[in-house]
Parts: structure tokens; C-alpha cells; sequence
């Protein structure tokens, strides 16, 4: 997994409550076997018109908000389904974070599997974050110290202490839990005396 | 210090607990299927790691298999080649796979209770949101991303933080025409798409006990749309009467030593909540949704609202867009609302008894001229249940088609989908923009109400049709 330490961009501001993952990637994308290549597709139907042309209007398809790293979102971000295509989608995007008021719990935790810094913060911060995309200034995210800077301003977020190393060392869960295996194993082995009938055999 | 059913199921499955509450919780079944799969098993081989216990995986390809008729296969090559893989990967790590013209097929949500695969007190995980489902026999069930789908096939386990109790308590009887997905959109409407985040939902009361195993199921499954993680009701007779004697249930000396087990599955009294909510049932009526979101309910004699009365400046925004997109007025009546198309099915109203609700209104009646209507049953099984007692001539008679089972248009990933801007009344769980087809609209209802507006050809009160 890719390391996430600090970040700067000009953050793009999207003020839309309940953004599902069917609106961060629609369906027809699913279909794909691979991680990678979802970028295009990200916010598909906000995106493209009927006949798959950039919609000017929408804010990812100006400049420089195309570039931005850093999404700026109405509450309840990534709610619906549990599809992974959707952190895909905005990390191929480019985006590998994403501050709003509150997070779906699938969406959230998914997040961290991929690199990408969910950062939760009060409305009155998400309006005031909001009018440095307005304005096009950058503002930065530093995880090692829990801060995002803009201007002369910083502010605290909180985030997991484990999942928070996990990001800055790119760890693999997987590898991680392997190492537990001998715990595994006697869990397993307690279980089977304990409710037989689970193991099915 | 008495507990919930959730800390019971979880303290009982806490492989590891570190210092600042990461907990490693054991899976005790997994069910798989073809879109959040794949690249959990390409990471697997990357990786060079095996699958800890096939036995306990079950997988099924329901979300891009075809509704028509199944001889030639699937048409669309993308779906067709997410499904082979499936296939390719239950076969290279020794998973149990039900294929497309097994009859065994259907919605993971549906297969997995059908197949006794689902049991109390176990905690299952699906790389789908809906996972929720299984909460109806006493389980923690939830849905992950395929990060996670991998991390379980490799380690059985998984990395989890304890979430918060919630208990949503119903009681009384419900009216006449009035059924569970009703409850749970009330419940939804009251709470919020996000009133359950970072909860555990109990469902309890004594019109949650009244209810049957099917009506718990469609409770459960849509507890994401609440929000929260997972949704679980206690497992009782009706329960363990539906387990027995399925085929993946426990058998002989298991089965008395599971039911020593599962009959203590219960919150304890005067258990701790850290959020508690009650209703009444008498008080709910038949719900439809008029607008994006699962929460935007109002009862079939209600008004679709008005921006214009709305203060906060966030909410009249979300209530212009969603009118917008749903080609809706302010203050239009609910029955007023013209459809196009009817879709029965879905993991949430896709079995046995929704389609009985659904035939018992469309017996001897026709859909109206302009209705194109659909039925998809959720399994195989529920299809062969359903001919066995002649729903299908029923439905097929009032004008309805009936299709082979699968995930459909509850989300629109195969061939079965709404053009733009035309309006269905759907059983299934998602009122999302573009859900059931780029610029479709979608009003989530109760089986008995996608009878009624199929007949009437608008959304329509069920019990006008109720004998």
C-alpha cells in the first residue's frame, strides 16, 4: 500500500450531503477485475453527459480542481454500497484525501486500506476549508502531526493510532494479522471443542 | 455486567485485542461473490497465500447474471468474464460455488439462510453491504470492502473496533397492508442515512418478535441504509425451526449442541445502550420514498415536500436536487406520482413470502396498459417454491414478467435497467440518482405496494386492493 505522510493541493469543494458510492463510481464499472483504471469514471453521471462528454460545469472538470488531491465533501461521504471501486476510483483520480463531517463506516475504513486519509471535522471547518477551493489557494495535511494548515490558520484532527501508522508506513494488514497466526490457531482450536458445528466437517 | 447480543457475539469471537480497543474477530462464514471478489483472490496468488478455510467460504455469482433465459450464457463480455473468474478462483482455492444454472442460485443474501450456511451467533461477512440480512438469526453480519474480502480468505479473521449499541425497540401491531419494509423505512426516515453510523443495531419489541424469519430479513438487510454497520435481531423458535434440517444446519448431536447455544443468545436485562429509539407500530402506515435517498419517506396519503419550508440551508438544497432529479413538484401528491415500470426482488424483498404478498394482490387483475413489470425472484429455490404454488401464472397472467433469479434491477449491473427519467416502484433497497439506471427514478416500496401501483398504474395505496 502506498504511504501517506503529508499532502498539499488546492482542494476541490463538492456541497452535496450523502455522496454514495453509486455516485462516486456507478455500477458498469464494477465489472472490472482490476484495481487500477477507475480514475476516469470517478463521479461518472456528474462528470460526462449522455454522450460522454465532459460536463463543463462540474468542478472536477475544471482547472485546477482536476488535479486536486484533496476532496472536500458534504456529509455522510461515501455511504451505500461497500464497493472498494470507489476509494479506487479517487485514488486513480488522484485524490487520496477526503475531509467531511462524517463518513459511512464501509467507506471509511476502506479508505485506509488503499492510502487514502479520511479526516473528519465539524461543518463550521468544512465551510471554512471550503473557501480555499473557492479560492484556489492550497492548504496542507500533515498526519504525522494531525494538522491541516491553511494560510495562518491550522486545524486538529483525530484519527484511529493504528490506522494512522498503518498509513504512514504503507503496512500490510494482512501480513500484520499472519503474525498473529499461533492466536489464530488457538482460537480455531477452541472453537472446534467449543461449537463443532461451525467448521462444517 | 449484563451485555448486549452484539458484545456477546463479539467477545465471543476476539481472536486478539491490542491496548487501543484493534480487535482481530474470527469469521465463522464468508460468503463471496463475483464483483467484490476478484481482485481479492488476484491478490491472494500475488501474495502466494491460500484460502484458511474453504469450508467456511460459500460463493455465488448473483449481481451480473442474466434474468432471461440462461442457455447461451451471458451476452455482455464483461459480466462474463467477471462471473468465469469467479469460477476460475473457487475452483483454484477450493470454494463451494453455486453456478448460474444451479438451482441453488440466487442473491448471496437469500442463498446463504436458504442453504442453513447462515446460523446464530456466528459472525459472516460478505464483501456487500446488505450482509446486514443475515443479522435476522442472531448473527453479526456486515458487509466489507475486498481489502477486507482478501484479508478474511487468507486469515479467517478479521480487524474490526467495537461499534456502539443501538436498539431500536417496535412494538404493538402493525395495520392492515402494512409490513416490515414499511418498519424499516419508517425507521430509516426517523433516524437518517447516517442516524446508525459507528452502531450496531438490535432490533426488539414485540412486534419484532411477531414477525416472521423472511419479514426479520428484510429489517435487517436494510439497517446500511440506516447507516449502520450491521443489524441483529435474537434468535429464537421461529429461528431454529427455519434452520432445521437445511442443508448446511448442524446435524444430530451438533444440532442439540448449537441449540444449547443459540437459546442464550439474548441481550441480558438491563443491558447498557448507548442509543435506544421506539416505535409504535400501529402508527406506521404503507411508505414509499419520493426522492435519492432512503430516507426520504412519507406515507402513501402524504405530500412529496416542499424546499420552501425547509430553514436549514443544506437540507433545501438536497431536497431541490432530489426533486430535480426525480421530475417532481413540491407538495404533489404521493398517489399522483405515474410510473413506468415494477420490479419485484432484490435481497430485500426477493423471497417467498414477498412474492405471496405480491400475487395475493395481483390475483385476477391486470397491470395497467403503460406498466412494463417485472418479477425476480431471489434464488433458484424461491423460484421452484413460487411455480410449485402457481405464483408464477399469477403474476405472469396480471401482465408481470417472471425472470430467473439474481441481483437485477435492484441495482442494474446486468441487462435489466431503467432508461433515463423513467419512474419505477421497486422492492429493493437503493433510491440512489442513476441506482437502477442512468437518470431512473426509483420509489422504494413494499412488495404489496408495487402490486397496487403496477395495477393502478401510479403509486397507490395496497389496501385499496387488500380483501
Amino acid at each position: 500500500m502506498q504511504k501517506f505522510n503529508t499532502l498539499k493541493s488546492i482542494p476541490v469543494y463538492l456541497p452535496i450531503v450523502n455522496i454514495d458510492t453509486d455516485m462516486i463510481i456507478p455500477k458498469q464499472f464494477l465489472k472490472t477485475i482490476k484495481r487500477t483504471g477507475l480514475g476516469k469514471n470517478l463521479f461518472f453521471e456528474m462528470r460526462y453527459d449522455d454522450q460522454g462528454k465532459e460536463i463543463g460545469d462540474f468542478i472536477l472538470n475544471q482547472n485546477p480542481f482536476n488535479n486536486s488531491k484533496i476532496l472536500i465533501a458534504g456529509k455522510n461521504f461515501g455511504c451505500g454500497s461497500s464497493r472498494e471501486h470507489a476509494p479506487w476510483a479517487l485514488l486513480d483520480f488522484g485524490i487520496t484525501c477526503v475531509i467531511s463531517s462524517s463518513f459511512a463506516d464501509i467507506f471509511y475504513s476502506n479508505c485506509f486500506k488503499n492510502g487514502i486519509l479520511p479526516i473528519v471535522l465539524e461543518e463550521e471547518k468544512i465551510k471554512e476549508l471550503s473557501e480555499y477551493a473557492n479560492r484556489k489557494e492550497e492548504i496542507s495535511v500533515d498526519l504525522n502531526e494531525n494538522k491541516i494548515v491553511y494560510g495562518n490558520n491550522e486545524i486538529k484532527f483525530d484519527v484511529d493510532k493504528f490506522k494512522k501508522k498503518c498509513l504512514l508506513e504503507g503496512l500490510d494488514d494482512i501480513a500484520l494479522s499472519l503474525k498473529k497466526s499461533e492466536k489464530i490457531e488457538n482460537f480455531e482450536k477452541d472453537l472446534k471443542n467449543q461449537k463443532p458445528w461451525i467448521f462444517n466437517d | 455486567m449484563p451485555n448486549t447480543l452484539y458484545d456477546k457475539i463479539w467477545n465471543d469471537h476476539l481472536v486478539d485485542l491490542q491496548d487501543d480497543g484493534t480487535a482481530l474477530l474470527f469469521v465463522d462464514r464468508h460468503l463471496v461473490h463475483e464483483v467484490t471478489s476478484p481482485q481479492a483472490f488476484e491478490g491472494l496468488r500475488n501474495s502466494n497465500r491460500k484460502v484458511r478455510h474453504p469450508n467456511l467460504t460459500l460463493a455465488v455469482a448473483d449481481h451480473n447474471v442474466p434474468t432471461t433465459d440462461r442457455s447461451k450464457g451471458i451476452s455482455d463480455k464483461e459480466s462474463k468474464i467477471q462471473v468465469e473468474t469467479l469460477e476460475a478462483n473457487c475452483k483454484e482455492f477450493g470454494i463451494k460455488l453455486f453456478g448460474m444454472n444451479d438451482k441453488r442460485q440466487g442473491i448471496v443474501h437469500v442463498t446463504g439462510p436458504e442453504q442453513g450456511f447462515t446460523q446464530p451467533g456466528t459472525v459472516i461477512v460478505c464483501g456487500d453491504s446488505h450482509t446486514a440480512t443475515h443479522g435476522a438469526f442472531g448473527s453479526l453480519a456486515f458487509g466489507i470492502g475486498t481489502s477486507e474480502v482478501e484479508h478474511v480468505l487468507a486469515t479467517q479473521t478479521l480487524v474490526q473496533k467495537k461499534a456502539k449499541n443501538f436498539r431500536v425497540n417496535v412494538n404493538g401491531k402493525l395495520p392492515l397492508g402494512v409490513t416490515s419494509k414499511d418498519v424499516i423505512l419508517q425507521i430509516i426516515g426517523k433516524i437518517g442515512t447516517a442516524g446508525g453510523t459507528g452502531c450496531v443495531i438490535e432490533y426488539a419489541g414485540d412486534l419484532i418478535r411477531s414477525l416472521s424469519v423472511e419479514q426479520r430479513m428484510t429489517i435487517c438487510n436494510m439497517t446500511i441504509e440506516g447507516g449502520a454497520r450491521a443489524g441483529l435481531i435474537a434468535p429464537d423458535e421461529k429461528i431454529f425451526k427455519y434452520l432445521k434440517d437445511r442443508p448446511m444446519s448442524p446435524k444430530d448431536k451438533d444440532w442439540d449442541k448449537a441449540m444449547e447455544y443459540w437459546k442464550n443468545l439474548k441481550t441480558d436485562e438491563g443491558a447498557k445502550f448507548d442509543k435506544e429509539i421506539d416505535l409504535q407500530a400501529e402508527e406506521i402506515l404503507p411508505m414509499i420514498t419520493w426522492g435519492t435517498s432512503p430516507q426520504d419517506v412519507i406515507t402513501i396519503d402524504e405530500k412529496v415536500p416542499n424546499p420552501q419550508n425547509e430553514k436549514d440551508e443544506d437540507r433545501k438544497n438536497s431536497l431541490e436536487r432530489s426533486l430535480n432529479y426525480m421530475g417532481l413538484k413540491p407538495n404533489m401528491a404521493a398517489k399522483d406520482i405515474k410510473i413506468d415500470k415494477v420490479f419485484i426482488g432484490s435481497c430485500t424483498n426477493g423471497r417467498i413470502e414477498d412474492l405471496r404478498e405480491a400475487a395475493k394482490i395481483l390475483k385476477d387483475k391486470k397491470i395497467a396498459a403503460h406498466v412494463h413489470a417485472m418479477v425476480v425472484p431471489g434464488s433458484g429455490l424461491v423460484k421452484e417454491q413460487a411455480e410449485q404454488e402457481g405464483l408464477d401464472k399469477i403474476f405472469v397472467n396480471s401482465g408481470f414478467e417472471w425472470r430467473e433469479p439474481g441481483c437485477s434491477m435492484c441495482l442494474a449491473m446486468n441487462a435489466d435497467k431503467l432508461k433515463p427519467q423513467e419512474r419505477c416502484a421497486s422492492t429493493s433497497n437503493r433510491n440512489f440518482e442513476g441506482r437502477q439506471g442512468r437518470g431512473g427514478r426509483t420509489h422504494l416500496v413494499s412488495p404489496g405496494m408495487a402490486a397496487a401501483a403496477a395495477i393502478s398504474g401510479n403509486l397507490d395505496d395496497v389496501r385499496k386492493y387488500q380483501n
